[in-house]
């Protein structure tokens, strides 16, 4: 699961353990053993109700759990992504000691294990992602190496959530980045295995090869959850078509109700965006260089010394940002940057969902 | 589980097969550690314009450090920020980097204030760099608006060294007005260059300018082309690329061998912050030297 580094000249090797996932099955009672002799050994992060919103529906964060009762493994979605966990809101990637006219810099990533637990399939296909642009590009960044390799995930299989599209994206299935992933086949869990530790760790809560009959559950279980898929939007056409309607009214139409206030690309478990910025403590002997999230809907992003905004409107920044997700990203790294999550549907303050601006888009150039 | 997850080392030793390689856009793994260098010298060019000589301090590291014309360097001020700056000076100094500096923002205006002796933080070079392998055995022009000679010197200064790798060379640089014209104590150095041709021209000449008045695009008028050998870099504004590009494509230079130089307010210089991306291209990584045709089939670039 662990990723690869690019090398001058040669592909990136590929994540240990991306190659092969191997299948075994876990009985039911186990897994309360399983979790909690993962949390035993690290920091674990899971799904945790935290409260309920206006329409009365839980509202769920992946935060520090220590007891296994805390965690709900029945959560629809988390109100943010995990990503916080690869990549903090704020990150300090230097720090300056300041002395005499001179300064010495220290710089570390070292990252301590921890564990996330109760990932669904998208978001674990969210880091995938997240592993190209940090990982597997040029210069991989250590400081998301360092959180990544360091994480072990254990992802489970869930019905879909309500308007997610997941599934015109392809992430509703994961078959890597993962340690752990467990299907509920009725008496036992379907686990796909996707590490050595992985591995090592049901082994010893008796997991068993698969069977036929398991095998067929599986299939059986993974028809079920796709046929309750509501969403179903045809994304080929998207990259061609953003560039045609480049300069169509829809967007002013969204631009108009759009708010930059960024809460798009927060909750995203893709956004990466962000900014780095120095700071002086207080008594001038630290200066601290700092990572920070930004957004592409935010009025300063695209903003240049001089004072110059290459992204003035609302209009124009909104549509960077799906241009990022769907055009952007696929010329880099052959798929989209969206996982079809409709985080940022559901968080938009204005009603922008991304499956309506898609759709709209998609309606205007059909006969 | 005891033992499940044993500490990941991430490590430069751990993870580096190679050796620590910044210039090739190679797996750096400690990526923003900065080479520590010092302001060895300052030049007042314009009223906002001055001329750093900067100087890695570590031999070795500075031996390491090549760039190519056309990339550019981070440049940090420890405890304010840091900045993107194109390298100024010529690609065969091993011994110092030249930065030409406008002071626009914070980060610049620290650098402005700053004395020869100062301690500022390197990380590059990066980016994509002039053709120059690709220019040699042909006409080359070279057209610098404003601020854009800056990166252009640094093509300018490969062209007069390499003299012999290339037929006729003219450099066209236009200013607002004379008092902003950069370098403007070497243009009698790069003219006597045997066949060399430099031409100036400002748009408002004001008392005491004897030289040319207009926009850079009139100088090609009176320059003799022939397209099917000639490559052009463009440095300047985005409003000028659209006039002279067009320009040489009238003259029948094909886009793929006109070169233009964007600039865009880099956070990371390696295709990780998107602050710098126009569309789906990052200006630092696959820029911010493009050929024509890319650039403007880049959304909103020019």
């Amino acid at each position: 699961m662990a990723c690869g580094t690019a090398t001058r000249g040669r592909p990136p090797r590929r994540p240990r353990g991306e190659g092969f996932t191997l299948y075994k099955t876990l009985r039911k009672e186990a897994f309360r053993s399983v979790v909690e002799a993962i949390l035993a050994g690290s920091e674990g992060v899971e799904p945790r109700r935290v409260g309920t919103d206006r329409h009365g529906k839980p509202i769920h964060q992946f935060l520090p759990v220590e007891r296994f009762e805390d965690i709900d493994f029945s959560y629809d979605t988390t109100e943010f992504s995990a990503k916080t966990y690869f990549l903090p809101f704020r990150e300090r990637l230097s720090t300056y000691r300041f002395s005499d006219g001179d300064w010495e810099q220290e710089t570390r990533y070292r990252a301590e294990p921890r564990a996330l637990i109760g990932l669904h399939s998208c978001d674990i296909h969210a880091l995938l992602k997240l592993d190209k642009v940090f990982a597997r590009d040029w210069y991989p960044s250590p400081y998301y190496l360092s959180r990544r390799r360091n994480t072990f995930i254990l992802g489970i299989d869930h019905d879909p959530c309500e308007g997610a599209f997941c599934r015109s994206l392809g992430t509703d299935t994961v078959t890597h980045g993962f340690d752990l992933f467990l299907t509920d086949i009725g008496e036992s869990y379907f686990a796909a295995v996707g590490s050595d530790r992985g591995l090592s760790l049901i082994d010893r809560f008796g997991a068993r090869p698969i069977t036929d009959e398991d095998s067929h559950r599986y299939v059986a279980e993974r028809k079920r959850i796709a046929a309750l898929m509501q969403n179903d939007l045809n994304l080929n056409n998207l990259p061609n078509l953003l560039d045609i309607e480049f300069k169509s009214p829809i967007w002013e139409k969204w631009g108009a109700k759009c708010l930059s206030c960024g809460t798009c690309a927060m909750v995203c478990p893709t956004c990466y965006c962000h900014g780095v910025y120095e700071r002086i403590s207080m008594d001038f002997q630290e200066g601290a260089k700092i990572r920070q999230l930004h957004a592409c809907t935010l009025v300063d992003f695209a903003v240049v010394a001089g004072g110059h905004n290459f992204r003035p409107t609302p209009e124009s920044r909104l549509k960077y940002r799906y241009y990022h997700q769907h055009r952007g990203f696929v010329e880099q790294h052959e798929e989209p940057k969206c996982v079809g999550c409709n985080r940022c549907g559901r968080a938009c303050l204005a009603g922008i969902a991304p499956v309506d601006v898609i759709r709209e888009l998609q309606e205007e150039v059909a006969p | 589980m005891k033992n499940l997850l044993l500490p990941y080392e991430v490590t430069k030793e751990a993870e580096m097969a190679e050796p620590l390689d910044f210039n090739r856009r190679s797996r750096l793994m400690n990526t923003h550690r900065v080479f520590k260098a010092e302001i060895s010298s300052i030049t007042q060019l314009t009223e906002k314009e001055k001329l750093f000589h900067i100087r890695i301090l570590d031999p070795a590291e500075r031996q390491r450090f090549t760039f190519l014309p056309g990339q550019f360097v981070m440049v940090e001020v420890p405890g304010y920020g840091e900045v993107p700056i194109s390298i100024a000076g010529s690609a065969s100094n091993r011994g110092f980097i030249e930065l030409c500096i406008r002071r626009a923002g914070m980060v610049t205006s620290v650098l402005h204030r700053a004395k020869a002796g100062a301690r500022v933080g390197l990380r590059g070079p990066f980016g994509t760099s002039f053709p120059v392998a690709m220019m040699k055995d042909h006409h080359v022009l070279l057209i610098a608006g404003g601020l854009g000679l800056a990166p252009l010197r640094s093509a300018i200064l490969h062209v007069t060294e390499n003299r012999s790798d290339f037929r006729n060379v003219h450099i066209l640089y236009g200013t607002k007005s004379p008092d902003q014209l950069l370098f403007d104590y070497q243009y009698e150095q790069w003219r006597r260059v045997d066949g060399v041709n430099l031409s100036i021209i400002v748009e408002e000449g004001g008392d005491g300018w004897t030289g040319e008045v207009g926009l850079v695009t009139r100088l090609l008028d009176r320059i003799p082309i022939e397209p099917d050998r000639t490559y052009a870099i463009v440095c300047g504004p985005p409003v000028m690329f659209k006039f002279v590009c067009n320009k040489l494509g009238e003259l029948g230079i094909p886009m793929r061998r006109m070169f233009v130089s964007l600039e865009r307010r880099m956070h990371c210089g390696m295709g990780k912050c998107c602050r710098c991306n126009i569309g789906s291209t990052f200006t630092c990584k696959d820029g911010p030297v493009f050929d024509y045709w890319t650039a403007i089939n880049l959304k909103e670039a020019i």
